[in-house]
């Protein structure tokens, strides 16, 4: 498989790219208003709190759209695979991007319910998401 | 009752270099001879110039985006300038347009050459492959949200957009299609068009899915160039030689998330809210618009744009699309009459701008619009950027 290209890491999405470790979902929520903040900073924009944290979410949502790579960008990238949006289950507006996985790219298809798995690559945990088995 | 500044100034010339699959000189030579060009069919001389912008700006990262900003061009050409202003948080392409009017309405200048330059086309021989991602190196910005999933290029990131369109409207990739063929067909008849020879919907249909579902003829096609227009304050552009065009309305609105991956309609993309702006300024309707020069990065933005300026109903473009008449040159609203992006090249926005001008100025030669076309609605876009503007040739 080819190497992940990983993100910079600052203090606001530390946990959304280390939980994983820990099987853990980190997605940023205010604990006044308990609204979901994503890209995560620390300051909720429907309360104005500053008292925003990220907090394990149930790792479950749906695929927003999403679609099927053909093209072989670099040397190797030769099977087809899934790019998506998914939104988290908890808040409907929390679009995390992702590859599905574990699956047929062909099979994915618009709202359909996945969970989320992590990958390590080097220091972080890559979240991905499957589909849901029934 | 307020003003607008848009309506105080006018595009007074235009310019453009050889577009090329390989230019034979070097990027800062094309936009002088784009400016030159510009200045020149302006009816003024160097020193008349006194402002000049650029979108996004010098970025000297070897990938042709955009590798001459202002500070080359004014020195290349030793400008005086009373304002200048180059930078790619703006809305769309058209941004440095709509910093031009805003720097003229302060009476910082009075004739401001704007230009845009790529080197794509070089770029990509020699080392560069349009990735988004840089091995070895982790990203930041925007992009970082989507670099570990193997999101190489802003075709995959737009396809997302695109197949949630496709799914919400219903439309057929025969329809979709329409956009290419219309375009290479007005493309045969520019002769700086880079792909001239005619393809059918079987074609489109035949050409390479890049992910789904987007295709090959779906995407702009990168090029060598240079494109630079000439915005003049009103006073002035009545005393030069070509009719002035005016800027009748603009629209730079960022009334939505600005996100790649939280933009709040994935399908329409920010368009919405800045066609609305662009009509709240403005007395003129939808169906009073002669001919449209629409974003082409990717056919979808095109498409997009049809319903969101309302020249028909939300989803209601793959009838308006179908059999491909109503947007051909003799058809009820020409689009991308020299080729567009897709087969004249992507001169990213710039390239719309100066087709309108020349087909409001009626230089088209054999692609020239019939009827005399006065009112030419134009646009930029992509994800979370878009700018739009209504041009009007009294
Ligand atoms: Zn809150």
């Amino acid at each position: 498989m080819i190497a992940r290209t990983l993100p910079v890491i600052d203090r606001d999405n530390e946990a959304y790219w280390t939980w994983g470790r820990d099987g853990k979902l980190a997605i940023h929520r205010c604990a006044s208003c308990e609204y979901f903040v994503h890209p995560p900073v620390p300051f909720c924009p429907r309360c104005e709190s500053r008292d925003v944290a990220p907090q394990a979410v149930s790792g479950r949502g749906r695929v927003v759209t999403f679609t099927v790579n053909h093209k072989a960008w670099v040397p190797d990238l030769t099977d087809p695979y899934v790019l998506a949006l998914v939104a988290i289950e908890e808040q409907d507006d929390v679009r995390l991007a992702c590859n599905i996985v574990e699956c047929d790219p062909e099979t994915v298809d618009f709202n359909m319910g996945v969970e989320v798995v992590f990958e390590q690559a080097e220091d972080l945990w890559v979240p991905l998401f499957r589909p849901v088995t029934a | 009752m307020t003003r607008f500044a848009e309506k105080e100034t006018a595009i007074t010339g235009v310019g453009m270099s050889v577009v090329s699959r390989g230019a034979d000189k070097s990027a800062l030579a094309l936009t002088v001879d784009a400016a030159l060009e510009a200045i020149a069919d302006a009816g003024l001389a160097r020193a008349d110039i006194d402002g000049i912008a650029t979108w996004p700006g010098e970025r000297a990262d070897g990938s042709g985006f955009s590798p001459v900003g202002c500070a080359a061009l004014q020195d290349a050409l030793r400008l005086e300038l009373g304002w200048y202003g180059g930078g790619g948080e703006a809305p769309g392409q058209y941004g440095a347009v709509f910093n031009a009017i805003g720097a003229i309405a302060a009476g910082l200048c009075r004739n401001v050459l704007i230009f845009r330059t790529m080197y794509e086309a070089t770029a990509r021989k020699t080392a560069y492959a349009n990735s988004l991602l840089r091995e070895g190196q982790r990203q930041a910005g925007p992009f970082a949200w989507y670099a570990p999933y193997y999101t190489y290029a802003a075709a995959l990131q737009q396809a997302l957009f695109f197949n949630l369109y496709v799914h919400k409207s219903g439309i057929r990739p025969e329809q979709v299609g329409q956009i290419a063929v219309n375009q290479r067909r007005n493309a045969a008849l520019n002769p700086n068009a880079i792909y001239k020879t005619p393809i059918s919907i079987d074609d489109y249909l035949a050409s390479p899915l890049i992910a789904t579902p987007l295709r090959l003829y779906d995407c702009d096609v990168p090029i060598d160039g240079a494109a630079a227009i000439i915005v003049s304050r009103m006073d002035v552009a009545r005393t030069l030689k070509n009719p002035p065009i005016r800027i009748e309305a603009i629209g730079s609105s960022m009334r939505y998330r600005n996100s790649w991956t939280q933009l709040n309609e994935l399908d329409t993309q920010a368009q919405p809210k800045v066609a609305e702006m662009m009509w709240s300024r403005t007395d003129l309707k939808p169906a009073e618009v002669d001919i449209a020069q629409l974003y082409d990065g990717f056919s979808f933005h095109t498409i997009n744009w049809l319903e969101n300026f309302g020249f028909c109903e939300r989803y209601g473009a793959k009838d308006f699309l179908d059999g491909g008449h109503r947007i051909a040159l003799g058809g009820e609203l020409p689009v991308n009459t020299g080729g567009g992006a897709l087969s004249g090249g992507r001169l990213h926005a710039y390239g719309a701008v100066h087709e309108a001008c020349t087909q409001l100025w009626d230089r088209a030669g054999a692609r020239q619009v019939k009827g005399d076309p006065r009112v030419c609605a134009t646009s930029t876009s992509g994800g979370p950027l878009a700018g739009a503007m209504l041009l009007v040739r009294d």
